[in-house]
């Protein structure tokens, strides 16, 4: 079986990913994941039937702690490496439109 | 005498015995990277008068009588995807190009318990996503054996820094073999430790149920002291596990009377270099020698953990790399046209080739529709490449086989083929999947001059026993020994 894969696929995948892309990049892209996910179609040879998924290499499940009042950072230290702030907050261009 | 390739036994030796301060081997280290590391471009950034303030530091203390850590004085490099309070941590990306972290990763908080010099961030694959080390934003790193050649990656800045000679250790990170592809690529010694042995915490994250940090040595009693300083639980990663470390040291000189060592039938494939086979085969001869048996164990799922990896790391990747949203630090955009459009500007314009091509790939196996097909049948293989290993060390005490299909490849070579690029991790990825550890030791020169590694796998938390034939392997053989043209 081969992948069908189009540019309009990876047009949207792209915008899932809120990542822009040029043309160019739209382009190889597709060829490239075409491949890749062409190779990975080998995986539908393994029998998979009765077998548990595994998500994680550690054996273990909800790891618990006290919930105790820590130190955190300090609002200079958490807005430093900001592009934008006004020294209080992050910020944003504006979302709601006016009227 | 020179200090350039000692071995961290004999530098910790003279630096307790006072013939040695840590001054001078730090500025030692400092002059070669300044001299030499234009050719090689392993050192993304050099803070000497930091590194020579931690080393007057430990000097003034040893002087003193004052109890110091079990490295101090020992100049150590850090992979720029570790945090590092106060000094930028880039990941090799445009994104973190301007990125100081406000704290420490745990394993350089421990490192500096533990009294050890931070000589250098060292180059990388962007966020650690590439096999070559071409990836970087800021310039491929070149092999000391063949300036022409790739080092490995992603960690091939630290696997240089060591082969070279820059600094006697250095710390790296792996996900699909990123500490011991370059290791055998470099004929330097670098280990992956089981999944949750080594904290994570302040590791910039790439698939975080595969990402495990480790560390690079000229030998393997050097690996094992880096990795007992930075082993253990750690509270702020709650995926590294709570148990006793093991001193790693105490029976790494006594070789195994008694060893089962597993050769896979699988692992000769089409495709395995000549020069690669042959050393691999000689490898085990000389474990032969040494008392060892060898029984042919059948992992008959390792030739699934390319595709099942490159289903599962994208689409952790995707998921973790979606921080990056051009607000909370790094990269933003310039010219944008609403919110969304910031977002996607600014990853546009900040992430290269590789990682765009990752993000994309774990976007679309996770999105609508594709899920069943692609990420869950991938975690489904994922545990019978696990029970693979796990019925296979019922009956052996390690497995040994290559690390990389071939020696370091050109620079340029594979770069514009990704596939036949992810191909270079065959029989690094299965350990990641499995969360198993894995040593990459030198053992043997390609027809060309290029070093070629021998990887040890073992059982979950068995590092000590992958290190103590590693060292049985290293005692007996001179591979360890050789040194780059470059560095004489």
């Amino acid at each position: 079986m081969t992948v069908e894969l189009s540019r309009a696929d990876l047009v949207r995948v792209a915008s899932l990913a809120r990542l822009k892309l040029t043309d160019a990049e739209l382009d190889s892209l597709t060829d490239q994941l075409r491949k890749l996910l062409n190779y990975v179609e080998m995986l539908n040879e393994v029998d998979i039937e009765n077998v548990d998924p595994m998500p994680h290499a550690a054996d273990m499940v909800n790891v618990l702690r006290e919930d105790v009042v820590a130190e955190s950072l300090p609002r200079k230290a958490a807005l430093a490496n900001a592009p934008k702030t006004d020294g209080q907050f992050f910020l944003v261009p504006k979302i709601l439109e006016e009227n | 005498m020179t200090t350039r390739f000692a071995s961290v036994d004999e530098l910790l030796r003279q630096l307790d015995e006072g013939t040695l301060t840590s001054t001078e081997l730090t500025e030692s280290c400092l002059s070669l990277i300044r001299d030499h590391d234009s050719q090689t471009n392993a050192f993304l950034r050099s803070d000497a008068d930091a590194a020579l303030q931690q080393a007057a530091a430990v000097d003034a203390d040893r002087k003193a009588g004052r109890p110091v850590g079990p490295l101090a004085g020992i100049p150590v490099a850090l992979k720029d995807v570790l945090c590092t309070k106060g000094t930028p941590t880039t990941c090799g990306s445009r994104m973190l190009e301007n990125f100081v972290p406000p704290y420490d990763a745990t394993v350089v908080r421990r490192l500096r318990d533990a009294g050890c010099v931070f000589v250098g961030k060292t180059n990388m694959d962007e966020f650690a996503m590439g096999s070559s080390n071409e990836n970087s934003a800021f310039g491929p790193v070149r092999n000391p054996w063949n300036l022409q050649c790739s080092p490995g990656g992603s960690s091939g800045g630290s696997a240089v820094a060591v082969a070279a000679g820059y600094s006697p250790l250095a710390v790296g990170s792996d996900t699909g073999g990123s500490i011991r592809q370059p290791a055998s690529f470099c004929g330097v010694v670098g280990m992956k430790p089981t999944y949750g042995r080594v904290s994570r915490y302040g590791l910039v994250a790439y698939a975080s149920s595969l990402d495990q940090i480790g560390p690079f040595a000229g030998d393997v009693r050097g690996a094992a002291r880096l990795l007992q300083a930075m082993a253990g639980h750690d509270p702020a990663d709650s995926t590294s596990v709570d148990q006793p470390v093991p001193d790693f040291l105490a029976e790494i000189d006594q070789p195994f009377s008694s060893l089962t060592i597993g050769s896979v039938p699988e692992y000769y494939i089409e495709g395995l270099d000549d020069d690669v086979r042959e050393a691999t085969e000689k490898a085990i001869d000389v474990f032969r020698s040494l008392g060892a048996t060898v029984r042919d164990v059948s992992l008959p799922h390792a030739r699934y953990a390319v595709a099942t990896y490159y289903v599962i790391g994208p689409a952790e990747a995707s998921s973790n790399l979606a921080r990056y949203d051009g607000i909370h630090y790094g990269h933003r955009a310039d010219d944008f046209e609403n919110m969304i459009d910031l977002y996607a500007a600014s990853r546009g314009e900040a992430f290269g080739a590789e990682v765009k091509r990752r993000i994309m790939i774990g976007t679309y196996t996770l999105s609508a529709g594709y899920y069943d097909a692609y990420y869950l049948k991938a975690l489904k293989v994922r545990r019978l490449i696990r029970q693979d290993f796990d019925a296979a060390f019922g009956e052996v005490d390690l497995i040994v086989g290559p690390v990389v299909p071939t020696p370091a490849f050109g620079i340029g070579e594979l770069i514009n083929d990704p596939l036949a690029m992810y191909l270079s991790d065959y029989y690094t990825i299965p350990l990641n999947l499995a969360g198993l550890p894995g040593i990459s030791i030198p053992a043997g020169q390609a027809a060309s001059g290029l070093p070629i590694g021998l990887q040890l796998i073992g059982p979950a938390f068995e590092e000590a026993r992958l290190l103590r034939a590693a060292r049985m392997f290293e005692t007996a053989t001179d591979w360890h020994s050789l040194r780059p043209a470059f560095a004489q």
